[in-house]
């Protein structure tokens, strides 16, 4: 681990009402930040179904980001409730397939907070980074001809 | 891909990159990105143009559309939120139905955060052209759907803002609820004496705006009430509105004997605690309604108001009552609260008893105010003859929390300077400042002359220290900055020019309409230059300090913005709203319910054991199609399969 030159690959889920606007809003205040993530639009967290991360990592993210509203702000009333409960319960699944839980990453960004949102993809891509490739893909590439 | 069943005729994907000017082709390699989408699977011409949203951008891709036969685009540009619209409405004009269009962020995601790393940056736009196309593949046609529009609409706050918002609404026809917290409309304007730059009166032009509210017969005022429930979507909302209960019924005449013989007297919050009040009483003597309240927390029982009501207005039992409209748009107009003075403790605020805010001062000044408008110091009653204002009170102050300016305070500090200077030319005056905003219309002149004219001493400089010496006098420690001199003033009064904070309740507000507040804690606008009094929330709208710091005219401005803004779809009686819900396979589905309890909007129920939906009520969020273990609930143009395809074009090259 430790490779310099690792790039991660890291796909995230942003609600469009909050996370996604977070990010539109670093973008027009020009904040920079590592180009690692690639970015899926979802109407709202709620959307994100636990398949859709365990996909990414099969086909060999590095790590997950999943951006939704504020407690009490989701466009939806309480899409990201259930969201938080569902990735709460994946952690668990991804230990035992052998991928840290540091690599899934859950945080509420507004509209307003391009800042954050910015600051949220500098600190996940360095912390990726260290962690290395994920083990999953490592694995999945060895047993690939 | 071998085994996979071919879908019954291949896309044909039309891509356009946008230079957007430089702002994407400065950073991302443009020509290359092209070059690279043109040889993506399904891909059957790519074309780079300086600004796809202009209208030979749009034409071009009308045209292809026929010319290529093209059955999916993808235009790389800019955020979705700034122009999905704009080439949706392409597409449909050209021919193709809207939704199978889409678009890859290139800008606002890629190349203006990636200004330092242009070659990473076009590696990113590749792939997010790549996940673009993936997805267009699977692209379904969607229809909008229409629904109607109540013509009627709720305005949160009697402010200026939300007063204005009223009028023009009920001027063009629309029902209008006016809902206000107070026991009157009127908000801060109500408080303030003269208005700056034209100094006329405040309340003499505010009063025959107050009185056309109440007797407008498109309007329905609720004062001393808060709305408490808002369901539903543009169009059709559902509000709860919770009036509490005034002890005292519409016959009041406000004859003013229960005041006169109520015994309780509390301070008044019109006046800020300058003036008292009694426990039965109308804020202000313009109030509107005219109808006096009884304040059930300081209200002994003790029955004398009631013994001398002539209309026997006054009747104890009356309840809080809960009022349910169906309303067509929401106008938030619940302005601003000042700054608390007392978190600058070194200014003194709270502890020196001649250290008083700005609003404090409007109330001194006012002839309606407690003191019929001679100033006094609140220690002695003394007419203050050394006055000082200081400027920025909890305004571009980083250690408070607001970086932003306020934008009256300049303002209202230089009229209140020459207002008192009109009164008593022999007072000393200062401004201590950082530096002076004047940048209405008339503003900059107002300042000149109140510098030329007045000869009001403006000293820059924030005071370091504020004390009070053994004549209650005020001594104001500043560095004049543009002299460099240290100096130590003694001041009679000090007035502390406070600064705009959003209200109490802004968050119950924010979470019942679902609306966003930005880093100030003000409410969001959709956008800050094109969207100005729009919200992210169809058919919801902003006006006044609601939504920042603004002066009168502004927030006067803003009403009438947002009252046109609502009467777009009020008037048009039917809006077209995204198709984007829930739908059920009743093949895959097993009924097992898990839908039904986890949808949020009561939209699913279980029919013949299959899961069935409202689509009324689904608000396409997604979290029963998340839930569903046999993938049975889809969300139309979000479907697990176009998002399986995004995760691996984002993953894998082609
Ligand atoms: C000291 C001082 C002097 C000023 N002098 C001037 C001047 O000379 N000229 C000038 O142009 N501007 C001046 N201003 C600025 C002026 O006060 C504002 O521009 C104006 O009052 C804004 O109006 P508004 O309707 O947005 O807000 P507000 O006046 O704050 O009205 C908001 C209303 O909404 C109600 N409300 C709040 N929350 C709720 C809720 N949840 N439900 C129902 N109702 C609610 C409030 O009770 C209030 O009635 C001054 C400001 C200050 C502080
Ligand atoms: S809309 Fe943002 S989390 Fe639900």
């Amino acid at each position: 681990m430790g490779d310099a030159r690792f790039e991660p690959k890291i796909i995230g889920f942003l609600c469009n009402w909050c996370a996604y606007a977070g990010a539109d809003l670093a973008g027009t205040s020009r904040i920079q930040y590592p180009p690692n993530l690639r970015v899926i639009r979802v109407m709202c967290s709620g959307r994100v179904d636990p398949s859709f991360i365990l996909k990414a990592f099969a086909e060999g993210a590095d790590g997950v980001f999943v951006g939704g509203c504020h407690p009490g702000q989701c466009h939806y009333v309480a899409g990201n409730e259930s969201a938080e409960r569902r990735i709460k319960t994946l952690y668990r699944l991804l230990e035992d397939l052998g991928i840290e839980k540091e690599r899934l990453l859950l945080k509420w960004i507004s509209a307003a907070e391009g800042q954050l949102f910015a600051e949220t993809i500098r600190e996940f891509t360095e912390k990726i980074k260290k962690l290395g490739p994920s083990p999953l893909k490592v694995a999945l590439e060895e047993v690939k001809p | 891909m071998a085994g996979k069943k071919k879908s019954k005729e291949e896309p044909r994907i039309g891509v356009y990159i946008c230079d957007c000017g430089v702002n994407i082709a400065g950073i991302v390699n443009n020509p290359e990105l092209t070059r690279y989408a043109s040889k993506l699977k399904g891909v059957v011409l790519a074309k780079e143009y300086k600004f796809m949203c202009a209208e030979p951008g749009q034409r071009m891709i009308k045209d292809d559309i026929k010319e290529h036969n093209l059955t999916r685009v993808v235009v790389a540009a800019c955020s979705p939120n700034m122009h999905e619209e704009t080439f949706r409405n392409a597409c449909k004009e050209g021919g193709l139905n809207p939704y199978l269009f889409e678009i890859a962020n290139i800008r606002e995601h890629c190349s203006w955060v990636h200004m330092r790393e242009k070659a990473r940056a076009t590696e990113k736009a590749k792939d997010l052209v790549r996940m673009a196309v993936a997805k267009a593949r699977l692209l379904e046609p969607q229809d909008k759907i229409r629904v109607k529009v109540k013509d009627r609409a709720l305005v949160i706050g009697g402010g200026i803002a939300g007063i204005q918002a009223a009028l023009d609404l009920a001027d063009q026809g629309f029902k209008v609820i006016l809902v206000e917290r107070s026991p009157s409309i009127g908000g801060k304007m109500a408080q303030i004496d003269k208005t700056f730059p034209t100094m006329d009166c405040s309340s003499c032009i505010l009063t025959p705006k107050m009185v056309q509210v109440e007797r407008h017969p498109n309007i329905e005022l609720l004062t001393y009430a808060e709305v408490k429930e808002v369901d539903g979507y543009i169009g059709n909302f559902k509000v709860k509105i919770e009036k509490r209960p005034r002890y005292v019924t519409p016959d009041c005449t406000a004859c003013d004997l229960c005041t006169q013989a109520c015994p309780i007297e509390v301070p008044s919050e019109f006046n800020l605690g300058l003036g008292a009040r009694k426990a039965i009483y109308v804020p202000f003597p313009q109030a509107v309604p005219l109808i006096y309240t009884i304040d059930d927390e300081s209200c002994i029982g003790c029955g004398m108001c009631k013994n001398v009501c002539e209309p026997e207005a006054i009747d104890y039992d009356m309840e809080t009552e809960i009022i349910e409209r169906d309303v067509g748009t929401i106008i938030v107009a619940t302005g601003y609260k000042i700054f608390d003075a007392e978190r600058k403790e070194e200014y003194g605020y709270g502890r020196l008893s001649n250290v008083v805010n700005a609003l404090e001062f409007e109330r001194l000044s006012s002839a309606s105010g407690p003191t019929g408008g001679k100033v006094v110091r609140p220690s002695d009653g003394k007419t203050p003859l050394r006055l000082g204002f200081v400027q920025c009170v909890g305004s571009r102050d980083e250690k408070v929390g607001n970086l932003y300016c306020s934008r009256v305070c300049c303002m209202y500090a230089i009229k209140n300077a020459r207002i008192y200077k009109e009164k008593h030319p022999e007072a000393d005056v200062y401004i201590f400042y950082m530096d002076i905003r004047a940048f209405g219309k008339g503003y900059e002149e107002f300042y000149k002359t109140a510098q030329e004219e007045y000869g009001i001493h403006f000293i820059r400089g924030r005071p370091s220290e504020v004390l009070e010496n053994e004549d209650k006098n005020i001594i104001v420690k500043v560095e004049d900055t543009l002299l460099g001199q240290a100096l130590e003033i003694e001041l009679d009064l000090l007035v502390l020019s406070v600064g705009m904070e959003p209200p109490r309740g802004a968050e119950e507000i924010q979470n019942l309409l679902r609306i966003s507040r930005g880093s100030d804690g003000f409410y969001l606008e959709a956008h800050p230059k094109l969207r100005a009094v729009d919200t992210l929330t169809e058919g919801v709208y902003l006006a006044g300090t609601c939504q920042g710091p603004k002066d009168i005219p502004d927030s006067v401005t803003q009403g009438s913005a947002a009252a046109s803004k609502a009467a777009i779809p009020m008037s048009k009686g039917e809006v077209e709203i995204e198709p984007l819900t829930a739908v059920v396979d009743r093949g895959e589905c097993i009924g097992c319910r898990i839908c039904e309890r986890v949808c949020m909007f009561n939209a699913i129920s279980i029919v013949d054991r299959k899961a069935h939906l409202n689509e009324a009520l689904c608000t396409g969020c997604g979290v029963c199609a998340a839930a569903c273990p046999t993938s049975a609930i889809q969300i139309r143009h979000f479907k697990d399969t176009q998002i399986f395809a995004m995760i691996e074009a984002a993953l894998k090259e082609d």
